[in-house]
């Protein structure tokens, strides 16, 4: 199982993705500079968190124009796996490979905090792992998270089984202060029609590790290898 | 060769040579020297060093290299009292940008903290933005991956709209461009008072890691090597920026705006990537960052450290504004710029390494065997300097120091006078916790990324932060560092020597609590005009107070910086040294290994015990957060810190934490044992029922609030399990430290005798609400 991690100008989780994919979890996991065009061959693309090209003009619409973005809307088109974490998901709104758009947080500050998540989809290659519903605690850093799309959207994202992750309460209720960045219906991570393309403002890279305070990132990178590995043996079949 | 002045600002000084004016009477007006902050004795020094009258572009390079903030001309004798060696000390103080510590595996530690103060008091965002962005190139440059932030903080009452609107900008600045560089702000401190109104201290600290044999000096030698500015282009930002540093603010500040730099994260970002890419590839032979004083100081500090010296083109540096004179470009502090010595023939190397990183890099001069700065614009050679005399012939002024007059009056407080208007402990307590002081700063924190990195065990909110530490191949190792910043301005204005041990003490007591040994410190002194005798004496006094706690608790001091002349309309800020400690943790993780030690209460049924004296002595009231907060007084003579006895309380802590018995400890200072037992239950929301007797209320109230509220020091606040108490108790009475059983961890209620009985949710709401409060009271205005 490869997975790559894109780094831009300015990208600062990539070294955290890397080691969650790689010594933590024990996959290969190499790093793909922005002007490359060469996916090397990974399984799974992901794009990580920061503030490529210092989120000038917009958080994320300067890096769609990179030489790999073509490359990742051309391997997302043949149902690659896709994840963005944070600005990655800026990155893949920009690039129109899912629905909406990120509004600076409701409280117009930055948020770093621990959030609770409530699992909407769980039958995606992201959240296969986790039960429908299931609450998990992950971390949001940014200050650009605040999703937004038009009803008519919202509405379709929910009919179509888009919405992956809803900001919670510690029950599991999607409540107005579970909300921490005034994202349209807590909305916290979305996922593509095809199910190969997803995104979401926590930071499932940051917790890993029982020491760092919790372990749920694993349910989400987990689940992207389960989901690999199905590919892989009906691929054998 | 000698430099010709080659521009029309320099009249003045052409003017005086064609007059006839001999070195011995050199003439200069006052407006040209006051530009420079240069007195007349120091021009006249100049001019009898140099042997000739300095033209306008060398008198700029003396400007800048004999302030304070670059020269140290004030407190350089008095900062070398203190200790700067010891067995892990691999950088001393003052050797490269920041000191380094060697916390095994082949790995160091290095840090320094740093003041920002008087741009953050003119333009609060860019001010703070910018303090943060030197302190991480101070990092970078030395081959280090900075991992971690911290910034200690003091603004004038969140009441005044000015302050509020320098504590949200200089908030905001800190986030800003610190969460754009993926560091994590994990740490630091924050207090208000009327002394730093005008004032506010905005002290940066960066720590960064290395493999220690992989370190980059800040040298140029080697004749003929290439000499490289890279990253931001110039412009005229910031010019005198490191004058300004060392001058009082008045009515006149305003307009020293262009004075500030403004500041982009994302090219330091950048630059630091690139520097970090750059250090393994054997092409350079040193690397200095461009802060105060441009590339005055960096070229010349460079050039002495590697008793060199060198030539560079001002016309080959690029800029950002057209027009720009020799003197301009050689005092500009345009930020995130950075010089680079190459080897000879590597320089295409280098300069392509930085374009893949979109960074421009010109290679502006070379190393020269002659151990001057010669500047030139083009052809024409427009200062040329001996390095020495930038570096070790600036003057070191030893000055009187006078015991503050009003000192002795405010020992003289007499405590028991308040006696007949003691608020109710309980209601004490509840204002206390709402205090600036002391509330909640998550308001702060939250606003910061304190995860990325994903090494942040402990993050902002307790004794100190801690980071795991994993060596150069992301492999474990088993170890952490306690980080923590620590300084009480109050306490050193009452007591200059005791607060300086004090600033000590307590950063290195809040490591100790989270089970870290602590290692080494890094101090910031922001101290007022030290041509005033009361001034000079205070910093006198706090450097020995420091020096002698540092001898102490061995933890010598690795790097440092001075933030002198923090006055605002003649009146001084509280003397306020501000100290930044790192601890190391071992044995961390693995089956049997360990975890940082919390400072919440863990379990219900735990023992609640003090470590240290228990005292109910009202002059232990002397000069606390009580006084200040609800009683608006600034007296008395503060506990005196008694360094044996906090270097075996410390030790206890160290040793009961590493033999398992304790669940979580605490340090217990600023509001005392009431506040922090107080924040051991809110923080974690478990009650505490204290088996203490109180002293009756209401005939002892005096005695009761300083039982509650004193601030005795060397003290720390342990819950361990019921059997457990045996152990510690031994091992408290061999190290010959007072053990207290204070009570039981149980309920949700603090519960401590008849007068204080309290749920800790209301005891969280106030503490959680405190800050919005205090900034809710108005808008914030820059008038």
């Amino acid at each position: 199982m490869k997975f790559g991690v894109v780094v831009f100008p300015g990208t600062w989780s990539d070294k955290d993705c890397l080691r969650i994919l790689g010594p933590v979890m024990g996959h290969e996991a190499v790093s793909i500079w922005h002007e490359e065009t060469d996916l090397q061959g990974c399984d799974a693309i992901v794009l990580p968190g920061g503030f490529s090209y210092g989120d000038y003009l917009r958080a994320g619409a300067i890096a769609r124009f990179a030489p790999v973005m073509g490359s990742i809307k051309a391997f997302a088109e043949r149902g690659g796996l896709v994840l963005g974490i944070c600005n990655g998901f800026q990155i893949l709104l920009e690039a129109g490979l899912l629905p909406g758009a990120m509004l600076r947080n409701e409280s117009l500050q930055f948020r770093c905090q621990w959030t609770y998540l409530r699992v909407e989809n769980a039958a995606t290659p992201f959240t296969q792992l986790c039960q429908p519903g299931q609450v998990i605690r992950v971390p949001i850093s940014h200050g650009e998270g605040n999703y937004f799309a038009d009803e008519a959207t919202l509405d379709a994202l929910e009919a179509s089984g888009g919405v992956l992750l809803r900001y919670c309460d510690a029950y599991g209720n999607a409540t107005p202060e579970s909300n921490p960045n005034g994202s349209r219906r807590n909305i916290a991570g979305i996922v593509s029609p095809g199910r190969n393309v997803a995104a979401m403002m926590p930071h499932p890279e940051r917790c890993g590790e029982a020491i760092l305070g919790g372990e749920d990132g694993r349910l989400i990178f987990g689940s992207m290898v389960a989901a690999l590995a199905g590919r892989r043996s009906v691929a054998a079949v | 060769m000698t430099a010709t002045p080659a521009h029309s600002d320099t009249a003045d000084m052409s003017q005086a040579n064609e007059t006839g004016a001999t070195p011995e009477t050199p003439e200069i007006d006052d407006r040209a020297l006051a530009e420079v902050a240069l007195t007349r004795d120091e021009y006249q020094r100049i001019v009898a060093l140099l042997g000739r009258v300095p033209n306008h572009v060398e008198l700029g390079l003396f400007g800048a290299m004999w302030s304070e903030h670059c020269g140290y001309k004030n407190s350089r004798p008095l900062l070398k009292r203190f200790p700067t060696t010891g067995p892990r000390v691999l950088l001393k103080a003052g050797e490269e940008n920041a000191g380094a510590v060697d916390i095994g595996d082949g790995l160091a530690v290095v840090m320094k903290i740093e003041s920002h103060n008087h741009p953050s008091a003119i333009e609060p965002y860019q001010g703070a933005a910018t303090g943060v962005g030197g302190i991480v190139r101070d990092i970078f440059t030395m081959g280090a991956r900075p991992i971690a932030l911290l910034d200690s903080l003091r603004f004038g009452p969140l009441s005044e709209a000015r302050n509020r609107y320098l504590f949200s900008g200089i908030v905001g600045g800190i986030g800003g461009y610190g969460n754009c560089l993926g560091i994590p702000t994990v740490g630091g401190e924050v207090y208000f008072d009327a002394s730093y109104n005008g004032n506010p201290l905005v002290n940066a600290m960066c720590v960064g890691l290395i493999e220690a044999g992989r370190l980059i000096p800040a040298r140029a030698e080697g004749p003929g090597n290439p000499v490289l500015v890279v990253g931001a282009a110039t412009g005229r930002d910031g010019i005198h920026g490191a004058t300004f540093a060392s001058v009082e603010l008045d009515e006149s500040s305003e307009e020293r705006r262009p004075a500030v730099q403004v500041g982009n994260p994302f090219t330091e970002k950048l630059l630091m990537e690139a520097c970090l890419e750059l250090r393994d590839k054997g092409w350079i032979v040193g690397m200095q960052d461009l802060g105060a004083a441009g590339l005055t100081s960096s070229t010349v500090e460079s050039a002495h450290k590697g008793s060199a010296g060198i030539e560079l083109d001002v016309l080959k540096a690029p800029r950002r504004e057209s027009g720009m004179t020799p003197y301009e470009m050689m005092l500009s502090e345009s930020q995130e710029r950075m010089l680079v010595i190459a080897r000879a023939g590597y320089e295409e190397n280098v300069r392509a390494l930085f374009a893949r990183w979109g960074l421009h890099s010109e290679v502006i001069g070379h190393v020269i065997a002659e151990p001057v700065i010669r500047v030139t614009e083009g052809a024409t050679v427009v200062a040329n300097v001996p390095t020495r005399l930038l570096t070790d012939e600036v003057p070191a002024y030893t000055r009187e120091g006078v015991a503050p007059p009003e000192l002795a009056g405010l020992w003289r407080f007499d405590v028991t006078s308040l006696a007949g208007s003691l608020p109710p402990v309980d209601q004490a307590l509840l204002r206390l916790l709402a205090t600036p002081d002391l509330c909640s700063r998550e308001d702060i924190y939250r606003t910061y990324d304190t995860m990325v990195g994903a090494n942040t065990l402990i993050t902002p909110g307790s004794d100190a932060a801690v980071l795991r530490i994993r060596n150069a191949n992301d492999e474990e190792t088993g170890k952490a560092i306690a980080l923590s910043t620590d300084g009480n301005g109050r306490l050193t204005y009452l007591d200059p020597f005791n607060g300086g041990a004090l600033a000590v003490a307590e950063a290195a007591r809040n490591c100790v609590c989270a089970g870290a040994l602590p290692l080494a410190l890094t101090n910031c002194l922001n101290f007022g005009n030290p041509e005033k005798p009361e001034v000079y004496y205070q910093l006198s006094q706090a450097i020995d107070g420091m020096a002698a706690a540092a001898r102490a608790l061995e933890t010598p001091v690795i790097s440092g910086n001075v933030s002198l002349y923090n006055e605002s309309f003649g009146q001084a800020i509280y003397p306020t040294p501000v100290v930044g400690m790192v601890g190391l943790i071992e044995g961390l993780g693995g089956t049997a290994g360990r975890a940082p030690t919390p400072s919440a209460f863990q379990a219900e049924g735990d023992i609640v015990a003090l470590l240290g004296e228990l005292s109910a002595d009202p002059a232990t009231l002397g000069g606390s957060t009580y006084l200040a907060a609800l009683h608006n007084t600034v007296a008395g003579r503060p506990p005196q810190l008694d360094l044996a006895r906090e270097r075996a309380l410390q030790r206890l802590t160290l040793d009961a934490i590493a033999a398992g018995l304790v669940h979580s400890a605490h340090d217990c200072s600023d509001g005392g044992l009431g506040v922090a037992l107080a924040e051991c239950c809110l923080w974690s929301g478990l009650g505490l029922r204290a088996e203490v007797p109180l002293p009756a209320e209401p005939a002892e109230i005096l005695a009761t609030t300083a039982l509650l509220f004193g601030e005795a020091p060397s003290r720390i606040v342990v819950s361990l399990a019921p059997d457990q108490w045996e152990p510690l108790a031994t091992l408290a009475a061999s190290a010959g430290v007072p053990l207290t059983r204070l009570g039981v961890v149980a309920g949700n209620r603090l519960t401590f005798g008849p007068s204080l009985d309290l749920p800790v949710a209301d005891l969280r709401t106030v503490w959680r609400n405190g800050l919005a409060r205090a900034l809710g009271s108005g808008p914030a205005t820059a008038e």
